[in-house]
C-alpha cells in the first residue's frame, strides 16, 4: 500500500469512526430528550405514548409546569430555594475552614495534625449508611436541622476529601514565600488569608466542584436531617411526588425533573472544564 | 527558620484547626463511635439502650433479605463494573484518535454524570416502562427487568466519569513507544493490548475500584427505580426484595415496618463499612504495588 493510499485509509477510518460515535451521542442524549416531550405531554398519555410527540390531544401546553409548581403538597420554589441555601452555604463553608486546616496541618504537622489528617482519610472509605442513623439523631439534638445549619454537618461528613485534596497541593507550595511574608510582619492570619489563600484557587475551585455536585444532587442526608414537613431539597421533592400518592400525575412530575435538570446542564456547559478537571482531580475518592 | 515560623502559627491553632475538628466530630468521629456502640444493643430509641453483644450481628446474617442483597449487589457491581469499564475504554480510546468532534462528543458523554440519583432513576423508570408497557408489563414486576434496567442506568451515568479518567491516563502514553511500535510493524490491535493498555494501568485500576465501591454504595438509583421490587414471601413468612441492594436494605431495615429491628441495622451497616473499607484497602495495597514497581 503506497502512503497515500494508506492516508485515504486512515482518513476513511476517522469519518466512519466520528459518524458512528455522533449517532452514539445522539442516542445519548434521547433520555433527556424523552423528558422534554414528556413534560408537555397530557398525563394520562405519558404511560401508553412515551417516545410520541406530544401532537394533537396529547399536546398539554404549560399547565403540567403551572401544576407541578404545587405538586405533592409542596411548593417547588421552595425546595429550589433551600436546595441553593444548602450548597452554597456548605461549599463556601467547606472550601474556607477545611482549607485553613489543611494549611495548619500541612505545615504544622505535628501529632494532633496527624491523628486529624489520618482521622479525614479514614472517613473517606466509610460509607453514609454506617453513620446514617447516629449522624441524624446528634443533627437533631443539636439542632442542625435547618436548611441554615445543616451546612455544618456537610462540613464534618465531607471534610475528609476536601482535606485531602487541600494538603496534597500545599504541600507543593514552596515554603519560601510564607517565610518571607513572615519576615515581612505578617502573622499566621495574615500570611493565610493574603498569601496562601488566593493561591489555592485551582484546589478550591476542584474541591467547590465536588462539593456542588454532591450535595445539591444529595438525597438521603438532607432528608433524613431536615423537617420534611416544612424543608425539602429537589431531589426530596422529587422522591416525595411518587412516595406519597397511589397515582402519579407522570406529566407534572417530568416538567418538574425537566426543571431541575436545566440549571444543572447550563451549569455544566457554563464551567466544563472545571468542571471535568474537579471530577478528575477528585477520582481517589469512590 | 522554625523557631520564627511554627510556634506564630501553632498559637492560632484553635481558629485554623477548631472550625473542622468540631464539625468533624458532630458529623463524623461521634456517629461512627456510637453506630459502632449501638450495633451491640438492643434500642427503639437512642437513650434506651441494652447490650446484647453479637445477636444483632448474628440476626443480620440471618436475615434472608440481607444475605439476598448482598449477592445481589455483589453480582451487581460486578456487571456493572465491566460494562462501565469496557465501554468507557473504549469511548476514551475513540477520543483521542484525533477525530472531528471529539469535543462535543466528550461533553455529551459526560453529561448525566451531573444528574442527581434521583432524578435519574425516575427518568430511566418512565422510559422503561414506556418501552414495557406495550409487552404488558412493567420493570417493578421481574428481577431482571430491574437488574438490566439499573445497570443501563449507571452505564448512562457512569461511562462518561470514567471515560474522562481514561482519557487523561492515555494522554500519558508516551508517543515515541506508539512511534516505535509502528515502525516495528506492530497492528493497531497489537499496539493497543502491548503498549496502550499495559501504559494506563494505573487509570484502569482507578477506575475499576470506583465503579466496584460505587456498585457496593449504590443507593438513590436502587431507590427511585425500583425501590427493590418485586417482592418474594418467603416460607417462613418475612418478604425479600429482590432488587433490594445492600445499602437500601440497611435503610429499610432501620426505617421500614419494623422499629424494633434498630439495631440489627447498625449491625448491618458496620458489616457493610468493613465490607466497603476493605475494598478501598484493597484498592491502595494495588496502587502503592505499583507506585513501587514504577
Amino acid at each position: 500500500m503506497s502512503r497515500q493510499e494508506s492516508l485515504a485509509a486512515e482518513n476513511r477510518r476517522k469519518t466512519i469512526l466520528s459518524v458512528v460515535l455522533g449517532i452514539i451521542c445522539i442516542i445519548y442524549v434521547l433520555p433527556v430528550l424523552t423528558v422534554v416531550i414528556n413534560s408537555f405531554k397530557v398525563n394520562t398519555y405519558v404511560k401508553t405514548d412515551t417516545f410520541a410527540l406530544p401532537t394533537g390531544e396529547m399536546w398539554a401546553g404549560f399547565s403540567n409546569f403551572i401544576k407541578g409548581m404545587t405538586f405533592g403538597n409542596y411548593p417547588f420554589w421552595s425546595s429550589v430555594k433551600y436546595s441553593v441555601i444548602i450548597t452554597v452555604l456548605s461549599t463556601a463553608l467547606i472550601i474556607l475552614f477545611t482549607s485553613m486546616a489543611a494549611w495548619y496541618i500541612a505545615r504544622v504537622n505535628s501529632l494532633v495534625c496527624k491523628v486529624i489528617y489520618y482521622l479525614c482519610v479514614f472517613s473517606m472509605v466509610v460509607p453514609f449508611q454506617m453513620v446514617m442513623f447516629t449522624l441524624s439523631k446528634t443533627a437533631d439534638t443539636l439542632h442542625l436541622n435547618t436548611p441554615w445549619t445543616i451546612p455544618i454537618v456537610y462540613l464534618g461528613f465531607g471534610a475528609g476529601l476536601a482535606i485531602f485534596m487541600f494538603v496534597g497541593f500545599v504541600k507543593s507550595i514552596p515554603l519560601e514565600i510564607e517565610e518571607a511574608a513572615s519576615i515581612d510582619g505578617c502573622g499566621p492570619v495574615r500570611t493565610y488569608f493574603s498569601v496562601v489563600f488566593p493561591m489555592l484557587k485551582p484546589t478550591m475551585i476542584s474541591v467547590g466542584i465536588l462539593e456542588i455536585m454532591w450535595v445539591w444532587n444529595d438525597y438521603l442526608l438532607p432528608y433524613l436531617v431536615l423537617d420534611i414537613n416544612e424543608y425539602r431539597t429537589i431531589p426530596i421533592h422529587i422522591q416525595y411526588l411518587k412516595g406519597s400518592y397511589g397515582t402519579v400525575d407522570l406529566g407534572a412530575t417530568m416538567a418538574l425533573i425537566l426543571l431541575s435538570i436545566i440549571p444543572v446542564i447550563v451549569f455544566y456547559l457554563i464551567c466544563q472544564k472545571y468542571i471535568i478537571k474537579g471530577v478528575a482531580a477528585g477520582a481517589v475518592k469512590g | 527558620m522554625k523557631g520564627i515560623f511554627k510556634n506564630p502559627i501553632r498559637r492560632w491553632g484553635w481558629l485554623f484547626l477548631g472550625p473542622v475538628t468540631a464539625a468533624f466530630c458532630i458529623g463524623f468521629v461521634w456517629p461512627f463511635i456510637q453506630g459502632i456502640y449501638l450495633s451491640f444493643c438492643k434500642f427503639k430509641l437512642i437513650s434506651k439502650t441494652s447490650w446484647v453483644g453479637f445477636q444483632n450481628y448474628a440476626a443480620a446474617l440471618k436475615d434472608a433479605s440481607f444475605v439476598h442483597s448482598f449477592w445481589y449487589t455483589a453480582l451487581f457491581a460486578i456487571v456493572s463494573l465491566i460494562f462501565i469499564n469496557v465501554l468507557g475504554f473504549a469511548a476514551a480510546y475513540a477520543l483521542t484518535q484525533g477525530i472531528k468532534g471529539s469535543n462535543l462528543y466528550r461533553t455529551v458523554f459526560f453529561m448525566p454524570n451531573l444528574i442527581g440519583g434521583i432524578v435519574l432513576g425516575y427518568i430511566w423508570s418512565m422510559i422503561f416502562d414506556g418501552i414495557l408497557s406495550r409487552y404488558g408489563t412493567s420493570i417493578l414486576l421481574e428481577t431482571k427487568y430491574g437488574f438490566w434496567g439499573l445497570i443501563i442506568l449507571m452505564c448512562w451515568q457512569q461511562i462518561g466519569y470514567v471515560m474522562i479518567i481514561y482519557i487523561a491516563g492515555l494522554q500519558t502514553v508516551p508517543e515515541d513507544m506508539l512511534e516505535a511500535a509502528k515502525i516495528d510493524g506492530a497492528t493497531k490491535t497489537q499496539t493497543l493490548f502491548r503498549v496502550t493498555i499495559p501504559n494506563v494501568m494505573p487509570a484502569i485500576t482507578i477506575c475499576t475500584f470506583l465503579s466496584l465501591t460505587n456498585g457496593f454504595k449504590l443507593f438513590d438509583q436502587n431507590l427511585a427505580l425500583t425501590a427493590g421490587q418485586p417482592f418474594i414471601i418467603q416460607p417462613d413468612g418475612s418478604t425479600v426484595k429482590t432488587t433490594e441492594m445492600l445499602a437500601l436494605n440497611i435503610y429499610n431495615t432501620f426505617y421500614g415496618q419494623n422499629s424494633a429491628s434498630k439495631g440489627v441495622g447498625q449491625a448491618k451497616a458496620v458489616l457493610f463499612f468493613i465490607l466497603v473499607a476493605g475494598l478501598g484497602l484493597l484498592q491502595l495495597k494495588f496502587t502503592r504495588k505499583r507506585e513501587v514497581q514504577q
